[in-house]
């Protein structure tokens, strides 16, 4: 009997340490992703197979892994949110989620993650969703690999690719969004690894967070997005090797950084931008080693920003390099390539022996006057811009470059 | 008509000016283009060299041969020829020559070195320039008989609308820049063939920092293709309006 007993405790426990798998799909065990959930036990792994499943607001509520094979389609049909992963341990590989519900009361998801940690949404495609993967209260979520495609014709009508709400340890590689509000959007997100993420021609931004510090965005890619990348209120943040280009607009930015403080930007590349950086109220932030190349402004740097260091950046074809709104001015440029320098290297140091002003007189016109923009490149503007570089009265004065670089600087790293 | 072009190529290429400045464009444009690494920056070299030197030799040699050939045109007007057919043959002569020079000298190593929208626009500006600084020599020439103060006009207005129209302009925008002068500027700009061609390439150039204006105006001309066509039929309207006033002068002036 005590054998028996024996036996059979060692059966139930086996049944929770040796998951074992459940089909769905035609022909298999089960014919509804939600009876399959329903009958799961913890640990459990689902494979769905190829077909269209409902998933409105399919809950999870123990752990499991959620395995599509050779893209199983699950549709929300517009009518709430796709999968609510409702506690720690899930994993969600391989599906196509579609067609969640939108509003202006909820923010609908593909995918919802709610006060859980240890999640993996790995390789799913979020098709027409209003938000696609919205994560609140979760920590040690990996979101990789995924490609959202947002299809709203507008912003106001659009959600957020990746959104994430008061989360920590989070790590995003990999993705590309297109289509949503805004590409990846944080928000009192902590220690975060952004990675080798895609985010183009979304409606807003393709980037966008506040209030998240200590956050590492390493090799993404930033393009065409409505009005560039925004970051506001953080501190602690590490912005490397990413990509900024082609963001066209009045308002538009490669990079626009409101009080962002102690953070460090190097080896990124900014192409084609309107603006390249617009820096406001920040302090404390280095940039280094970036290419700003053909850009409308390559750095707009307001004066209510204190002790950022620009060193060894490139700032090549630029319409304006440096632009401006005030006198007071308590941040340095060191060692920079400028094109427009027109100095020369006596001691062959490699640094220009005269030091470059890289505002110019009419950058400073077009900062108050912006239809100056038509006077560009007039050759009376050319003659204001070079008398008052010689000998500057207007310009401030101490916006320099003491030790401007002769060459190109080569950044591979 | 076509045997007087011809003749006024022919004495033209004869001379050395025309080749010494097809020279000088050539030997320009082929240093920036191997000077400059970069050939984006060459050809902003090249566009204030268009912008200036251009319109410059443009009126210039036009209001000198036209009054070196004055006496072959008395000779052509006691012929039963009209007078129209005179004064455009002479101006199609000049305006080819000066063309001509230009495509070589700018023209080829530019689409050379850098193909692309932003040659092609300059090079059509350039032409457009050429024709209508030509057409501007015609009017100085037959505004007075004077050699010399036909050569002062000349000058004058290269002057005006080189270098003095865009500092008046600067004038007249500072003073009046709590008003909306977005519309104004683009009315302003087209009332000067070399402002107007700038902007053109500007538009393929610096299109970053175009955009950067959000004034609605400018969306709606420049924002396609359309604005450069407007700006191509402006600037024709450059070359036909002091062709057509030089034209109505010249016949009922009294040689």
């Amino acid at each position: 009997m005590i054998r028996i007993l024996i036996w059979f405790s060692l059966l139930l426990h086996g049944s929770c340490l040796f998951a074992s798998d459940l089909e769905v799909g035609r022909g298999k065990g089960f014919s509804t992703l939600q009876s399959a959930v329903d009958k799961a036990k913890p640990g459990d792994r689902i494979l769905v197979y190829p077909g269209t499943y409902e998933a409105i607001n399919l809950k999870i509520e123990k752990p499991l892994t959620i395995e599509g094979k050779d893209w199983p389609v699950l549709d929300a049909k517009g009518k709430d949110d796709g999968i609510a992963i409702l506690c720690s341990d899930v994993t969600v590989k391989g599906l196509v989620i579609k067609n969640t519900n939108r509003g202006s009361l909820k923010d609908y998801a593909g995918i919802r993650v709610f006060k859980a940690s240890n999640i993996v949404i790995s390789g799913n495609q979020l098709i027409n969703a209003f938000f696609g993967i919205y994560l609140s209260d979760a920590r040690n979520v990996h979101v990789t690999n995924n490609k959202l495609k947002g299809e709203a014709p507008d912003q106001s009508s659009s959600g957020n690719g990746i959104h994430l709400w008061q989360c920590a340890n989070s790590v995003i590689t990999g993705n590309h969004i297109t289509g949503h509000r805004d590409g990846i959007y944080f928000e009192f997100a902590r220690h975060g690894f952004i990675e080798k993420n895609v985010s183009e021609k979304n409606h807003r931004y393709g980037l966008h967070f506040m209030f998240s510090d200590s956050n590492i965005f390493h090799n993404n890619q930033f393009v065409k997005n409505g009005t560039g990348v925004a970051v506001m209120y953080s501190t602690q943040i590490q912005m490397l090797h990413n990509d900024f280009a082609e963001n066209w607009g009045g308002s538009a930015y490669g990079i626009l950084l409101k009080d962002i403080k102690d953070s460090h930007i190097r080896g990124n590349r900014f192409e084609k931008n309107t603006t390249a950086m617009y820096v406001e109220g920040s302090s404390r932030v280095k940039v280094d080693s970036n290419r700003f190349v053909s850009n409308g402004w390559a750095v707009k740097l307001l004066a209510s920003c204190q002790q950022d260091t620009f060193t060894c950046n490139n700032f090549i074809a630029n319409t304006f390099d440096i632009s401006t709104n005030g006198t007071l001015y308590m941040n340095y440029f060191q060692q920079n390539y400028w094109e427009k320098y027109d100095g020369y290297d006596l001691n062959r140091d490699r640094n220009g022996d005269v030091p470059h002003r890289p505002v110019s007189l009419y950058s400073l016109m077009v900062e108050k006057m912006p239809f100056m923009i038509f006077l560009l490149r007039s050759f009376i503007i050319d003659l204001l811009d070079t008398s008052e570089r010689n000998v500057p009265s207007l310009i401030p004065e101490n916006i320099v470059d003491v030790t401007p670089r002769m060459k190109e600087l080569e950044l591979n790293d | 008509m076509l045997k007087i072009t011809k003749y006024v190529v022919y004495d033209i290429l004869r001379s050395k000016v025309l080749i010494l400045y097809t020279a000088f464009l050539g030997i320009a444009s082929m240093a920036l283009f191997n000077l400059e690494t970069d050939p984006a920056k060459a050809i902003i070299s090249l566009l204030s060299i268009v912008m200036i030197i251009l319109p410059l030799v443009s009126i210039v040699f036009s209001t000198t041969y036209f009054y070196n050939a004055y006496e072959f045109m008395e000779l052509l007007v006691s012929q039963p020829l009209q007078r129209r057919t005179i004064i455009l043959a002479q101006y199609m002569g000049i305006g080819l020559c000066l063309v001509l020079a230009y495509v070589i000298g700018v023209g080829i190593p530019m689409l050379l070195f850098a193909p692309g929208e932003v040659s092609v626009i300059l090079l059509f500006a350039g032409i457009m320039l050429t024709l209508s600084f030509t057409a501007f020599a015609f009017l100085a020439s037959v505004l007075t008989r004077d050699k010399a103060r036909g050569i002062g006009v000349s000058l004058l207005l290269w002057f005006y609308l080189a270098i003095l129209y865009d500092a008046i302009l600067i004038g007249i925008l500072y003073a009046f820049n709590d008003y909306p002068l977005e519309k104004v500027v683009i009315g302003l700009a087209a009332c000067n063939p070399i402002d107007l061609a700038r902007i053109m390439v500007l538009l393929k150039l610096d299109i970053s920092a175009l955009m950067g204006y959000t004034g609605a105006v400018f969306q709606e001309i420049f924002g396609n293709g359309l604005g450069i066509a407007m700006g191509f039929v402006v600037l024709t309207l450059w070359v036909l309006l002091p062709l057509w006033l030089s034209v109505r002068i010249f016949r009922r002036k009294n040689i």
